[in-house]
């Protein structure tokens, strides 16, 4: 009957203000993130990252660049090209992750933050300097190795190069006996440091 | 110069009035105390008006937060208390536009003329025993009078935005206006008629029961016409964000803007008020005489948590179901009620034509049962009006265009 049912109407927001509110006071109070987030500040490697630029033609924005000059130091052990530039423009970025996806040497992760808001566009871009220097906490999209360890980018510990890739550190020591980096001070660990 | 105010004056009710008056009115003529003692209550006044409507604000948002399961404005002050103040200050500071083509000297005086007739709406009101500031005789006609002039208002601010919407929100407001406002009055008419006067403090003294149990009905389309005439939700067509973004105060900005919003939510507070001494026993509490005005503040609380849920559960009518509520539902509601009224007046009152409190209670124990019955008979014959309208049918007369067949 038509005033029964707006008598019903009512009861059932007089019933809603007695319930708990759904809000989350985000400042305070934060819902849990998923490890597969994919956040703003990038995690990148410098040690695996080889300039090949898979990932700057890979973003459909094109907002990545990358400039390479070859390594003086080392060529012929295998070393790889110094990365001179590497300017991710942050405020066009769509977080689709197909650079993540692209880049053949897990080198580059999403990050797992949101809270890059800034006052003025230029300050949104990250160059290589900020790469190097953020936090390591790897989101773990597109990176099964990292998901299957259980690794949590919040409140997980930071991870080193070696312990990121899909491939373990032995095989590094077979294919890569002569590897050195350049322009960083990461010494590859003897042996017995393993 | 010994000026004491006569006892037949329409402030003698106010004690504060009386005491100003009185104390100035010793060593100046009368004409000069009046206006001292008449700008002191005016003043109170306007600033509680308007410092209840920022506190209004605040409820309201709150509590439609809590109806929707959110929380609502609470991030500066004690539970958001001090949102008001930041909204106005934020307002004040936006810039104060006028449009090109619009008339400026009308779209200026808009937020004037309708904030003047709520502050006078709330001359009328007993707050508590002796704290109106005039006891007008007519008191019931002068707030339906004056509670209509907002109205105007709305109307300058349509018709002087050079705006497409403004119009049609105040075209559409002032439709509502017109055929809300004749339940209304009429549904009063039945309060009158048992209080025996128009004079909002005698209405209070009679109400020995509250009104609320003698004439149900009358409360119900009293609180429906109000909040059409209110412009809220259910029946806020007249500015509807999804249709006509903001009606008639679509170009308005800064302090003008501040200014028609608090008058909006101003005139829910004072109404509230007005439905507190006609129909809960105004500041008649349990305890005789004492605390007036915190009972009255209690049943103003009270009410205006109602409209609040109402806003919060009904979703926005249609213009013609707007028409069709009042002119098919509620004009027939009231002048039925009018008719139950007067009878029962004609045979219950003594022989001094007043009533006493059994009498009363007589016309509580048959007025509550039959308003439930005729609510629901009538929302019942309403629901059939509405089913039977014309449906739109499938069958083109002209090819390609469809058509609208009446059954
Ligand atoms: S996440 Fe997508 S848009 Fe952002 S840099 Fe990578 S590929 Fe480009
Ligand atoms: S795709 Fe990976 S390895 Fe290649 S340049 Fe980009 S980050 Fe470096």
């Amino acid at each position: 009957m038509y005033g029964l049912a707006m008598a019903r109407g009512l009861l059932v927001t007089l019933k809603n203000m007695t319930k708990k509110p759904f809000t989350i006071q985000y400042p305070e109070e934060r819902v849990k993130q998923h490890p597969r987030f994919r956040g703003e500040e990038f995690v990148w490697y410098e040690e695996r990252c080889t300039g090949c630029a898979s990932c700057a033609k890979y973003c459909p924005l094109g907002i990545i660049k990358i400039v390479t000059s070859p390594s003086e130091s080392a060529p012929r052990q295998g070393d790889k090209y110094k990365l001179e530039v590497f300017d991710i423009e942050l405020q066009r970025c769509m977080f689709c992750g197909l650079c993540v996806e692209a880049c053949p040497y897990d080198c580059l992760f999403m990050g797992s933050g949101f809270e890059q808001g800034r006052y003025s566009r230029d300050d949104m871009v990250i160059h290589v300097e900020d790469l190097r220097n953020s936090a390591k906490n790897p989101s773990t999209f597109y990176r099964p190795q990292l998901e299957q360890s259980g690794y949590d980018p919040r409140g997980g510990r930071p991870l080193t190069w070696r312990e990121v890739g899909r491939e373990n550190w032995d095989w590094h020591k077979r294919e890569k006996a002569g590897l050195r980096l350049i322009g960083t001070d990461v010494n590859i660990p003897s042996e017995e440091s393993e | 110069m010994n000026c004491q105010l006569a006892s037949e004056s329409i402030f003698y009710q106010n004690a504060l009035y009386r005491f100003i008056h009185d104390s100035a009115g010793a060593f100046m003529p009368c004409s000069v105390s009046h206006v001292i003692a008449g700008l002191a209550i005016m003043l109170m006044l306007v600033n509680s008006v308007l410092l209840g409507a920022a506190l209004v604000t605040w409820l309201e948002r709150r509590l439609l937060g809590r109806l929707h399961n959110r929380i609502g404005p609470n991030r500066w002050g004690p539970f958001g208390l001090l949102q008001p103040l930041a909204d106005l200050g934020k307002l004040i500071t936006k810039e104060d536009l006028v449009p090109s083509g619009a008339d400026k000297i009308i779209f200026t005086a808009v937020p004037l003329v309708m904030m003047v007739p709520l502050v006078l709406m709330t001359a009328v009101i007993p707050f508590a025993e002796n704290t109106m500031l005039a006891d007008l005789n007519i008191g019931v006609l002068f707030i339906l009078a004056v509670s209509s002039a907002t109205t105007i208002g709305i109307f300058m601010a349509g018709w002087s935005s050079n705006n497409r919407y403004a119009l049609f929100g105040a075209a559409r407001s002032v439709a509502v206006l017109i055929s809300y406002e004749v339940p209304v009055v009429i549904s009063l008419l039945g309060v009158v008629m048992i209080s025996g006067s128009m004079s909002l403090n005698d209405i209070v003294q009679a109400q020995s029961i509250p009104f609320l149990l003698v004439q149900p009905i009358a409360l119900f389309v009293f609180v429906t016409g109000m909040s059409a005439e209110l412009n809220r939700t259910p029946f806020d067509i007249a500015e509807a964000e999804s249709e006509i973004i903001a009606g008639y105060h679509t170009e308005y900005s800064g302090i003008k803007f501040a200014l028609i919003f608090a008058t909006e939510t101003g005139a829910l507070l004072v109404v509230s008020a007005v439905i507190t001494t006609l129909f809960l026993g105004g500041w008649n509490g349990p305890l005789e005489n004492f605390l007036g005005w915190f009972w009255f503040l209690i049943k103003t609380l009270a009410i205006i948590f109602v409209f609040i849920w109402v806003r919060a559960t009904y979703p926005r009518l249609r213009l013609d179901q707007i028409m069709a509520l009042s002119w098919k539902f509620l004009l027939p509601l009231s002048l039925i009620n009018l008719a139950i009224t007067a009878l029962e007046v004609f045979l219950l009152r003594d022989a001094s034509g007043n009533l006493s409190l059994p009498d009363l209670w007589v016309m509580a124990a048959i007025n509550v049962p039959m308003a439930i019955l005729l609510i629901l008979v009538m929302g019942g014959l309403f629901q059939k009006k509405v089913n039977s309208l014309p449906i739109r049918t499938e069958k083109p007369m002209v090819p390609g265009v469809p058509t609208i067949e009446v059954k």
